[in-house]
């Protein structure tokens, strides 16, 4: 298969099957964790769950003073690597076309040159995780190979869209199709890994925050 | 037909001044990207060069290709090398008509067997064993064969003859391919575009005769020289690219400012030809400098690339209908798991003992 005919199948059929399985493994998650339910709270509300829910969604993005205090690398490392993950989704142009063919509405976009230092610096920010998590003998006790896999799944799209964009390596056709297909893999894997926390941290923020909001401990 | 004369005779006999010659050579070796010092071996290898017999087959196409050729404007380097090669066939341009034309041909072939150049442009339709084009009752793929038979070798100009072209585009109703799918024992080089730029015909055919030999080609068969460079790479647009200044429509202030065109669908980053820094009708222009992206003409499948104003990025099939299928499903698939989960909750409500202290109290 030529470079051209691979390109043509990523941007084509190959999408389509990623983006459903994304769409439905995601939606399927959600039910079932929102199917699982409160249990009734039948304790006076001292506090209102709700703010105490919304409270939290934005607060609990902010790192934590006294862990920061205690793993200061890994708390920025994997903060930084967040920020850049999400800059360079949505924010750079290429990308924002994708989008606006998704959504029917697009948004403005960063320089290409930002994006491409960011990236850099989301790779750099990739490796040294994944050095913390095999430097850590407790860490590494704990990992799965869903660990590693969810690393690799989104280390991937970052380095071949790196790549790509700079022309490195191979010839930028075949590097291109090779970065879509590595965000199909990562759509694909999405549902079925911890990544699904990139949708799922909303549903359990909420909940803590809920919980101690009902309480009236301030969260 | 082609006398056995050197170019160099050809050119005297035409009044061509030595000056005049030099003149050739020093743009032939430029066009080549031949460093300055090789121009006096480019003379001497021109000097002595015979004209070559060429048969030019032009089969599904849509004549772009011979349009562009003849869009040459004297004296170029492909004006004079036009005149100087010995076109002995050639459907739209030569005045023979019917059997003298097939005889030109057959006489061409016989002559020069084992040294002539095939030029061809036009995909060859295979299906209906060829019947849907066929010139004096010869099918496009016997005729292909035929001549590529005493072919030095074969040069395959336009998208169309390299990789298929539009004839090709799904659901290619004529089964056409390229020459290269056929014929598989002969030097092919392809000169895709489309059309092809002229100066890029000419070069190959020039290159030819000055080595005697075909340039060296890249892993889609085209030479190295003309498609070396990547269009997105020699983009005068590509600073406005690098700062994320894109036109969103054609008329929009971005695109007045000349922004880059990626969104409006350029194919510029995956393209390699010789129009950014050749460009077009003698240097004027070419298509990005006119405002409209690079359709990505030389190269194979550009037709099926889900449309020409689609942005590279962007997922060719019909997204929203299958995100909105795909939510349908996943939300379906959610709420009968959700039902699951909740009928084993009651039944674990339901099996549920509830214990007493005097159970736990109990001596087993
Ligand atoms: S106009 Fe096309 S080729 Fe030029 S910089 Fe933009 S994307 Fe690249
Ligand atoms: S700019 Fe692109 S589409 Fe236009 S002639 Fe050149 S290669 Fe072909």
């Amino acid at each position: 298969m030529s470079a051209e005919a691979l390109l043509a199948w990523a941007r084509g059929p190959a999408f389509e099957v990623a983006l459903v399985i994304f769409i439905a493994g995601m939606l399927l998650r959600l039910f079932e964790i929102l199917s699982l339910g409160y249990k009734t709270d039948l304790s006076e509300a001292r506090g209102s769950g709700v703010q105490g829910g919304l409270r939290t969604l934005f607060s609990r993005s902010l790192p934590r003073p006294s862990i920061l205090a205690k793993e200061p690398l890994r708390i920025i490392n994997s903060f930084v690597m967040h920020i850049g993950l999400l800059a360079m989704i949505f924010l750079f142009g290429p990308h924002v076309a994708v989008f606006e063919s998704l959504l029917g509405f697009g948004w403005p976009n960063l320089p290409s040159g930002v994006i491409d230092a960011l990236s850099a610096m989301t790779l750099i920010t990739l490796v040294v995780a994944l050095m913390l998590r095999l430097n850590n003998p407790v860490l590494r006790f704990l990992s799965t190979p869903g660990d590693y896999w969810a690393w690799l799944v989104t280390l991937l799209p970052v380095l071949t869209g790196y790549l790509a964009y700079n022309h490195l390596l191979l010839p930028y056709t075949l590097m291109l199709a090779l970065h879509i297909l590595s965000v199909e893999l990562l759509l694909i894997s999405a549902p079925f890994s911890k990544l699904t926390h990139m949708f799922s941290f909303a549903l359990s923020r909420w909940y803590q925050g809920y919980k101690a909001g009902h309480r009236g401990i301030e969260s | 037909m082609a006398e056995e004369i050197t170019l160099l005779e050809s050119l005297r006999r035409r009044g061509v001044s030595r000056r005049g010659f030099l003149k050739f050579c020093t743009a032939t070796a430029s066009l080549m990207a031949l460093p300055p010092a090789l121009i006096p071996r480019v003379a001497a290898a021109l000097e002595q060069a015979k004209r070559p017999s060429v048969i030019w087959l032009s089969f599904q196409e849509c004549t772009g290709c011979t349009e562009s050729l003849t869009r040459s404007h004297a004296p170029t380097v492909e004006s004079l090398i036009f005149d100087h090669i010995s076109l002995d066939y050639h459907h739209t341009l030569q005045a023979a008509a019917g059997d003298a034309a097939e005889h030109a041909r057959e006489e061409a072939m016989k002559q020069h067997h084992g040294k002539y150049i095939l030029v061809v442009d036009g995909s060859i339709p295979l299906a209906e064993n060829g019947n849907y084009s066929t010139i004096a009752g010869i099918s496009n793929l016997e005729m292909l064969k035929e001549c590529a038979e005493g072919a030095a070798a074969i040069v395959s100009v336009g998208t169309c003859a390299a990789y298929g072209g539009l004839p090709m585009a799904k659901p290619n109703p004529t089964g056409a391919v390229g020459v290269s799918e056929i014929i598989k024992d002969k030097p092919i080089v392809n000169v895709p575009g489309c059309p092809p730029i002229p100066t890029v015909i000419t070069g190959v055919l020039a290159h030819f005769l000055v080595f005697g030999s075909l340039p060296e080609l890249d892993h889609l068969g085209r030479p190295k020289v003309f498609f070396g460079q990547n269009i997105h790479d020699r983009c005068y647009r590509r600073p406005f690219y690098e700062r994320g200044q894109f036109a969103e429509t054609f008329d929009d202030e971005g695109a007045r400012k000349g922004w880059c065109l990626y969104k409006l669908g350029c194919k510029g980053p995956i393209t390699y030809n010789a129009c950014a820094t050749n460009k077009w009708n003698e240097g004027t222009s070419w298509p990005v400098e006119s405002g409209h992206g690079c359709i990505g003409c030389s190269e194979p499948g550009f037709w099926d690339f889900g449309g020409l104003y689609k942005a590279l990025s962007v997922p060719t099939g019909n997204i929203g209908s299958t995100a909105v299928a795909a939510a349908a499903l996943g939300v379906a698939a959610g709420a009968g798991l959700a039902a699951m989960n909740r009928s084993k909750k009651q039944a674990a409500a339901k099996a549920h003992e509830t214990m007493t202290v005097t159970d736990l109290n109990k001596e087993t």
